[in-house]
């Protein structure tokens, strides 16, 4: 696999693009990270680029007339398929290229879909996306339920938060009973050129990785956690705030694999404990001290282990 | 302490969750689905409800999954139910086949939108019609019901479970999106009132139980895991014993069976509702929520002194054929209003042999007729 990329990487805040390739207009709840997420990536990206997105919100909000929203070739394809149709898309240009039929620049082919799109009913297709070393980026979107649907549990939910299919009660008194896929994880398993976890709430961080991205030599996976005010239940206004707790408190850590190699994306500091996260959430708001204990737990031990495959050592106190 | 698992008395609910009060009234602990508009609500109430009752909800990670998973269910011995719409429907397909292959008993309820493909993820169709009865690959016997009202998603998926249990294989709720986001009065009977078949299970020795004998009209009693008997499931061409054989002459005996034991007990599953048919010059032949409209179209005919009646289909599959041959010498015309470019029509049809008139109103879907459409086509007729 080539090595780091030689291309230069923009300095993202000075040279902010300022064009537009999803229009103000679509119908997003207020205060939707997921959408910021997206504008985000495709302003790393550039004009030249085919996108092929799964059924989902990011679908649902920007593209029925007369409040489509896109400025780029998109593809609406349907739940289970984007990385199958990237890998077309990809694959036919190629040809087309090698051809003759198109001029020889490059176009970024890009595949999103959202937490349920990608972990759970996307999942075969993304593997083979992966296998094969198609060079797309994957963009995972990740609101943490079937938010289109209404808030339904995916395999991307958290241990602990209720959804109108993992709903806290007495039989289930956590909600959702099972612990968040690793997905970033599974994609670097792969042994892709790059994976990256990200957030909208750390921008110039989630444009840098966009970029190294776009310059791998091969398939790349972005996983994003995007703030779904309506589905977590949180004021509209506060969605980047709890974005920044996600990374701060260690419950979405951001970090990059490079070529097999591990980094961090930020300063191994304390964490800030995990009830900051959750409280003013709906979602959490039948958690008990007990479960929120065993999250902690569960969540300083995963953050040890990513310390761990990173290389580096906590800078100060352990906070458990 | 009030009977959870049958709700009885009188409820404001809307269609779908009918459905889920249904299959737990008549005794379903096993649900597995995936999120998808208009069902959406049905596996919502399963994964509260359940819990309370004992049961298990799981969510899969897409329809696929979800069918399987109702398959293994019910050969662990619960009763077991799924519920999607059209792009999930699909997708369940292969394993419907497996379930009818396997002569295995479960729900699937499909409250239909339009299509194809995403289509109007929200708004109503009645396009799958034709799915339910030819989706899988293979022949296989189909049982398929279109209840018309939240009491009747109730009354039918209990209905559903029991034709399930007694013909050993899926049967498909075919609700639409009108009928499932329609909020009513549903009545829900006394435990004691409410008719639930329990499976038939072997009692005969080891050496004499044969799970998959196709020598009656009825599927063989079913041994399910843990019961003690060695029992061999597959999707394979299999012989009696369920072992597969995978010859010309067992494919004969197994694929027959499957749709004769459907095929010979058609009129005992056969159910409709006649209304104004003794006299009837034009009859209308509807289902689900189509049939609602119809139903005001004929009531004001008659009021007007036209003589129009009503066929309603309440198992779609199977066709009441002998009903359409029984009434097409005596009608001039039959009306098939339906929310899709023609499917029950083409049993009316055929079944009709060219003995009346049979016309089609179709709806691409997103929009249901209205009375008044249906009253202008019964009128060019009379």
């Amino acid at each position: 696999m080539a090595g780091a990329s030689e291309k230069k990487i923009l300095k993202p805040l000075k040279n902010f693009p300022m064009e537009e390739y999803i229009n103000s207009g679509h119908r997003a709840c207020q205060g939707c990270a997921e959408v910021l997420a997206v504008r985000h990536v495709l302003k790393a990206i550039g004009p030249d680029m085919i996108l092929a997105m799964a059924t989902g919100c990011m679908e649902i909000i920007s593209s029925p007339y007369p409040l489509t929203s896109w400025n780029v070739p998109w593809i609406h394809v349907a739940f289970e398929n984007a990385a199958a149709v990237a890998s077309g898309v990809e694959s036919g240009l190629k040809a087309l290229r090698r051809k003759g039929r198109i001029p020889d620049k490059e176009i970024t082919v890009l595949a999103m879909g959202g937490d349920g799109g990608t972990t759970d009913i996307g999942f075969q297709a993304l593997s083979g996306m992966m296998e094969r070393g198609q060079k797309v980026i994957y963009v995972c979107v990740d609101n943490e339920a079937y938010m289109n649907t209404g808030i339904q549990r995916s395999s991307s939910t958290p241990f602990g938060a209720s959804t109108t299919t993992s709903p806290a009660g007495k039989v289930h008194p956590a909600g959702q009973m099972t612990w968040k896929k690793d997905m970033t994880a599974i994609a670097a398993a792969h042994g892709i050129p790059y994976t990256a976890t990200a957030c909208p709430s750390f921008y110039t961080d989630l444009i840098k990785k966009v970029q190294k991205a776009k310059e791998a030599n091969g398939p790349a996976y972005l996983h994003i956690l995007s703030v779904c005010p309506t589905g977590w239940r949180i004021p509209p206004e506060k969605a980047i705030q709890y974005g920044q707790l996600a990374v701060d408190t260690g419950v979405f850590p951001l970090y990059e694999v490079e070529n097999g190699v591990w980094k961090l994306s930020r300063k191994a500091k304390a964490l800030k404990p995990v009830t900051d996260y959750f409280k003013g959430q709906g979602r959490y708001r039948h958690l008990d001290e007990k479960l929120t204990a065993f999250i902690q737990e569960k969540v300083n031990e995963r953050w040890e282990r990513l310390l761990k495959l990173c290389g580096v050592e906590l800078q100060t106190e352990d906070q458990a | 302490m009030a009977d959870k698992q049958v709700l009885t008395g009188e409820h404001f609910v809307h269609g779908d969750a009918a459905c889920a009060e249904g299959g737990i009234a008549v005794g379903c602990r096993f649900f597995a689905g995936y999120p998808i508009t208009p069902a959406t609500e049905v596996a919502e109430r399963m994964a509260r409800r359940l819990p309370q009752v004992g049961g298990v909800y799981i969510q899969m990670e897409d329809e696929i999954a979800s069918m399987a998973a109702i398959l293994g269910a019910s050969w662990g011995g619960l009763k077991s139910m799924t519920s999607t719409s059209g792009p999930g429907f699909s997708l369940m397909m292969e394993n419907i086949g497996l379930g009818m292959m396997t002569e295995t008993p479960c729900v699937v309820v499909n409250v239909q939108r339009a299509g194809p493909s995403t289509g109007l993820p929200t708004l109503v169709g009645q396009a799958d019609v034709m799915q339910a009865r030819w989706g899988s690959h293979g022949d296989y016997g189909c049982i398929a019901l279109a209840p018309s009202s939240p009491q009747e998603c109730f009354d039918l998926t209990v209905h559903a479970f029991n034709l399930a249990e007694i013909y050993r294989q899926p049967v498909f709720v075919m609700s639409d999106e009108v009928v499932g986001h329609t909020t009513e009065k549903v009545v829900i009977p006394p435990r004691e009132k409410l008719e639930v078949v329990e499976r038939i299970r072997p009692h005969q020795a080891q050496s004499e139980y044969l799970p998959f004998d196709s020598k009656g009209p009825m599927p063989a009693p079913m041994a399910t895991a843990g019961d003690g008997y060695h029992v061999h499931v597959t999707g394979l061409t299999h012989d009696e014993r369920g072992y597969p054989v995978i010859t010309d002459v067992v494919q004969e005996r197994n694929v027959r069976h499957l749709v004769d034991k459907i095929r010979r007990n058609a009129r005992q599953i056969i159910r409709v509702e006649g209304v104004h048919l003794d006299d009837a010059e034009v009859v209308v032949v509807a289902y689900g929520c189509t049939a609602r409209v119809a139903r005001q179209a004929v009531e004001d005919m008659r009021t007007r002194g036209h003589r129009a009646g009503l066929l309603r289909l309440i198992t779609l599959w199977p066709f009441p054929s002998h009903l359409i041959r029984e009434l097409a010498p005596r009608v001039k015309a039959f009306i098939v209003p339906e929310i899709n470019y023609g499917q029950m029509v083409y049993e009316v049809e055929r079944t009709a042999q060219g003995k009346a008139e049979v016309v089609l109103m179709g709806l691409m879907g997103g929009a249901i007729h209205t009375p008044r459409e249906i009253e202008d086509a019964i009128g060019d007729y009379l």
